[in-house]
């Protein structure tokens, strides 16, 4: 090349080939035309470079401008400075709080988080692995390892972290590892309300109890759900139910506790408990509300209701009496009593001594119907109204036969639920008025719509023969000293499967009210097939084993609601302008207990 | 230093013709470099089981050779330049070549060759190589009546394009790829084939973006950054928020501690956190400057080979800061392109090193001689 181009270049001057533009000899016009295309294509080249050099100027000044965007408007969407959420935004959650009628908080809902990792950003899975099980204790090193190496970009490592496990894995700073905030629902007093509060499932939704019935609800506010419940009764209750269970070896025991004027529900307990906290530990058996979810054959507790028509329906007086010697026959049934007692007894007797005879005397001298309809207006014939799932309907005759009214008047042959039972008690004593059960708390000055199921004179002779039992009759075990407690035993032999009634298999029950002057609260104590014992002479009955607890109940939870008791004094001479028609020959007796 | 006007050794002359402000932008620039590796290695190489400034040595004992590297080049006449760059050519052509049969595989490619005790990425000197080569042949194809420059270009781009390709390496490709085109167009291919060609080449990243799926990965990423993984250049956005106006301070940033690709493809975020926006501003500038003030004084270049090879040396270097810089501020899909003198990396400080060198021999004042070619 530089042997040809000497030659070329020859004509030129070193510093100016401008001066050969233009013309030249002959042999300089050869080199003119090359010189003029090298002339035309620098200048393209030159021309075209501006072009370049523009583009590169606006490209650097794009760069410039993104730099400055980026440092000093900060649009990156990450704040400078970690938000501080407010206190009440950090408590803020999905599902609302259920709280006690005194505010205790019975199921509240706890942020937790949850790590996974991006195993495509841990730039280090063995350091990583190492840090985290040091966190971690319960994952081996190898297991996270091989989490942390996957070839995805999720993967969870663990749910559920505790807020310390959060903030030492946070202080690891280990790239790719993430929290996503989740929800847990805790009940800060575990089996205590396992049935009555339920509880939810993994997504948070409410699967039995208030949980279930107040789903939506719940899971639509922030405002806490007021139940009507005293976590302070519903341990006391199911604390004594518990000692009665362990006790006389039952198989379950069931509890009520309600306010006799409201209808309030403050304890509502079923035993075997269930932890909510751990849905999944659960036997299938104990998932039953013996309260609400069970019936049974009550027994003696519905003389009550029995009495009470046979006075309403002034089939009878106070002063009336039947001859109990001789059993009852209907077709091949044989009503008898579980003490026989011989000759006259009058109504009170009938009830203190809880005669089977006596009862179905009275009853049938009210007769089937008027006992149906005086049945149905204290709400035993029809499936109760709750705010909890799956409650059960009573189980009635298929045919309501006079052998039915018999035994109905005694308990046999009706299956009711304890919540039934213990809110037409609460009729029985408030003045005759049936108030619908609730479990959620009451405002002040709240008007109830409440039937009359009764007159307030049935009422008011029902409570004087109730505390009566209580003193003088079956019902001595559930005493408690000053509270003037009033209530029936009842012991009732369970269904057999095979048909007929079960041997030595029973429902041991004491349903009361209290203070019998003024009744504020109706307790029902219930135990699921009680064995006898030595120290009971091998009785298993309501007097021996459900008056107790009621006696327990009483004297635990009226000072905490304010009852006052009244030193040896019986609530007879407080009652003015009521007859006391106590026979006189109860004075002095012995009265057997049942 | 100094030299009299009237001092005619080589050394004299070089320093009276030399572009004294590129050099010192370059020189700048090293110094940059060198800061910033002492800040952005250590993380990596802990991370990387390697003691905290083994990678910082290794790059800082490289910086005297970059040194006497540009400082030899720049001695060149054009001539040399030229002769150099040839045969450098053939050099990286056979190094390619040999990358292909025994060079090692990282990450999915096979880009680096031992060569006495070294790891080399021959794809760094290929470049400005390139650069020098297409030029000549461009030139000559202008200057000589009957020589198919043009086509010899062409052949000459195609058969490093595919060497490079193999690998593969896409990045590279595409620098050679814009080197080749800016030349060409300076080198006065006509309009209509220049919007072909600008076509061609969108129809090229249209096709790598439907048929390679890395390509479309990387695309789809940047148009849509909540869709996937896009954590380096979301650390890297962050450290730019993070480093203000006057950053945090050489060494104090966190950034590097998360990124794994801290010390090379985002060591401009590294600079951000550490340095601010004002240092980033002045490196944007300082890459800004070498490259404008090279074209403006190509502007009255009479030597249509020196213009040709200067604009290719200056095409490569401003792209390979542009990508880098574009990347880490997410203004385009990742890549992974050095930094020109700041990121880690041997080959490409010496390789760039050479390059500058060129240039700058070629930008030198010269008596004009007319086409040396």
């Amino acid at each position: 090349m530089r042997r040809r181009s000497d030659v070329r270049i020859t004509p030129t001057t070193p510093c100016g080939m401008d001066l050969h533009q233009g013309g030249m000899g002959p042999q300089g016009a050869w080199t003119v035309s090359l010189d003029g295309q090298r002339k035309a294509a620098l200048e393209v080249g030159r021309t075209r470079l501006l072009v370049a050099g523009a583009i590169f100027l606006l490209a650097f000044l794009a760069v410039g401008l993104r730099l400055a965007d980026l440092a000093l408007l900060s649009e990156t969407g990450e704040p400078r400075r970690a938000a501080t959420p407010s206190a009440a935004e950090a408590l803020e959650t999905q599902r609302a709080e259920i709280l006690d009628r005194n505010g205790q908080v019975l199921a509240t809902t706890l942020p937790t988080s949850s790590l996974y990792a991006d195993p495509q950003k841990v730039i280090d899975p063995q350091g990583a692995a190492m840090a985290l099980a040091r966190v971690l204790p319960e994952y081996s090193v190898a297991s996270l390892q091989a989490k942390l190496s996957l070839d995805t970009s999720f993967t969870w490592i663990k749910r559920g972290l505790t807020p310390r496990e959060t903030a030492r894995i946070n202080r690891l700073g280990i790239p790719g590892l993430d929290f996503v905030r989740e929800e847990r629902r805790f009940y800060p007093h575990g089996p205590l309300l396992g049935h009555l509060v339920g509880y939810t499932n993994i997504d948070n939704v409410g699967q039995i109890g208030l949980e279930r019935s107040f789903d939506e609800v719940l899971r639509g506010r922030n405002e806490p759900l007021r139940t009507s419940v005293d976590l302070r009764i519903q341990h006391i209750l199911s604390d004594e139910l518990g000692k009665a269970m362990r006790e006389w070896r039952g198989i379950g025991a069931a509890g009520i506790v309600l306010d006799a004027q409201t209808g309030e529900i403050l304890a509502l307990a079923s035993l075997p408990s269930i932890d909510p906290n751990a849905p999944e530990t659960i036997p299938d058996d104990a998932f039953l509300n013996r309260a609400t979810q069970g019936v049974y054959e009550m027994g003696s507790v519905f003389k009550v209701f029995s009495t009470a028509m046979a006075l309403e329906t002034g089939a009878v007086g106070l002063t009336d009496g039947y001859d109990v010697s001789e059993p009852i026959r209907v077709g091949r049934h044989r009503i008898r009593d579980f003490k026989p007692k011989t000759g006259m007894l009058t109504i009170p007797e009938i009830l203190l001594f809880s005669s089977n005879i006596g009862t179905v005397h009275m009853t049938m001298a009210a007769g089937t119907e008027a006992q149906q309809r005086f049945f149905r207006r204290l709400g035993l014939l029809e499936r109760p109204s709750l705010e909890l799932p799956d409650l059960a309907a009573p189980k009635l005759p298929p045919i309501w036969r006079e052998i039915n009214t018999m035994t109905i008047s005694y308990g046999h042959g009706l299956a009711v639920t304890p919540l039934q039972t213990a809110r037409a008690m609460a009729a029985v004593v408030n003045g005759g008025q049936l108030v619908p059960a609730t479990l959620l708390k009451r405002s002040r000055g709240e008007r109830l719509v409440a039937e009359q199921a009764m007159s307030r004179e049935t009422s008011q002779k029902m409570k004087w023969l109730l505390r009566l039992v209580v003193e003088r009759g079956t019902g001595g075990f559930a005493d408690a000293k000053g509270y003037r407690v009033g209530g029936k035993t009842g012991t009732a032999d369970k269904l057999d499967p095979n048909g007929g009634y079960a041997e030595n298999r029973r429902i041991a029950s004491f349903l009361s009210a209290f203070p019998m002057d003024a009744p504020r609260y109706v307790v029902l104590a219930m135990i699921d097939e009680p064995k006898p014992t030595e120290y009971s002479h091998n009785y298993a009955t309501g007097g021996w084993v459900a008056a107790p607890v009621v006696k327990a109940v009483v004297e635990r939870m009226a000072p905490l609601l304010g009852v006052e008791p009244l030193a040896g004094e019986t609530f007879d001479r407080h009652e003015q302008g009521q007859p006391l028609a106590i026979p006189a020959n109860l004075a002095g007796r012995h009265v057997a207990s049942r | 230093m100094s030299f009299a006007r009237t001092d005619t050794s080589i050394v004299g002359r070089w320093w009276w013709t030399v572009d004294r402000w590129t050099l010192a932008a370059l020189a700048v620039l090293i110094g940059i470099g060198a800061v910033l590796i002492l800040a952005a290695s250590p993380a990596v190489s802990e991370r990387i089981g390697l003691g905290s400034f083994s990678l910082a040595k290794r790059q800082l004992v490289l910086l005297p050779l970059a040194g006497a590297i540009l400082l030899a080049c720049s001695l060149l006449s054009v001539t040399w330049v030229r002769r150099v760059g040839v045969l450098g050519l053939l050099g990286t052509l056979i190094l390619l070549l040999a990358t292909l049969a025994v060079g090692f595989e990282t990450k999915g490619a096979q880009r680096w060759i031992y060569l006495a005790g070294f790891s080399l990425q021959p794809s760094e000197f290929l470049k400005p190589c390139f650069a020098i080569a297409c030029a000549w042949l461009f030139a000559l194809g202008k200057t000589q009546e009957g020589f198919p420059g043009t086509a010899l270009a062409t052949a000459l781009f195609a058969v490093f394009a595919a060497l490079l390709l193999a690998q593969p390496d896409l990045g590279q490709t595409f620098v050679l790829g814009v080197i080749f085109g800016v030349q060409f167009f300076l080198a006065g291919l006509p309009m209509l084939l220049v919007v072909g060609l600008a076509a061609g080449g969108l129809a090229l990243l249209v096709g790598a973006y439907l048929w390679l799926p890395h390509v479309t990965e990387r695309i789809n990423l940047f148009l849509n950054p909540e869709a996937g993984d896009n954590y380096q250049v979301e650390r890297s956005l962050q450290a730019f928020d993070h480093g203000g106006w006057w950053g945090v301070g050489p060494g104090e940033g966190r950034i590097k501690s998360v990124l794994p690709d801290a010390h090379s493809d985002f060591v401009f975020a590294v600079a951000g956190e550490e340095l601010g926006l004002v240092v980033c501003m002045a490196i944007v500038a300082l890459y800004g400057f070498v490259v404008l003030r090279g074209f403006a004084r190509l502007l009255g270049e009479q030597s249509l080979f020196v213009l040709l090879a200067a604009t290719g040396l200056l095409t490569q270097f401003g792209l390979q800061a542009l990508i880098n810089m574009a990347s880490a501020l997410h203004l385009i899909p990742t890549k992974g392109m050095t930094l020109p003198f700041i990121s880690y990396g041997g080959s490409s400080l010496l390789a760039l090193a050479f390059g500058m060198g060129l240039l700058l021999a070629l930008t030198r004042r010269r008596v004009a001689t007319g086409d040396e070619t």
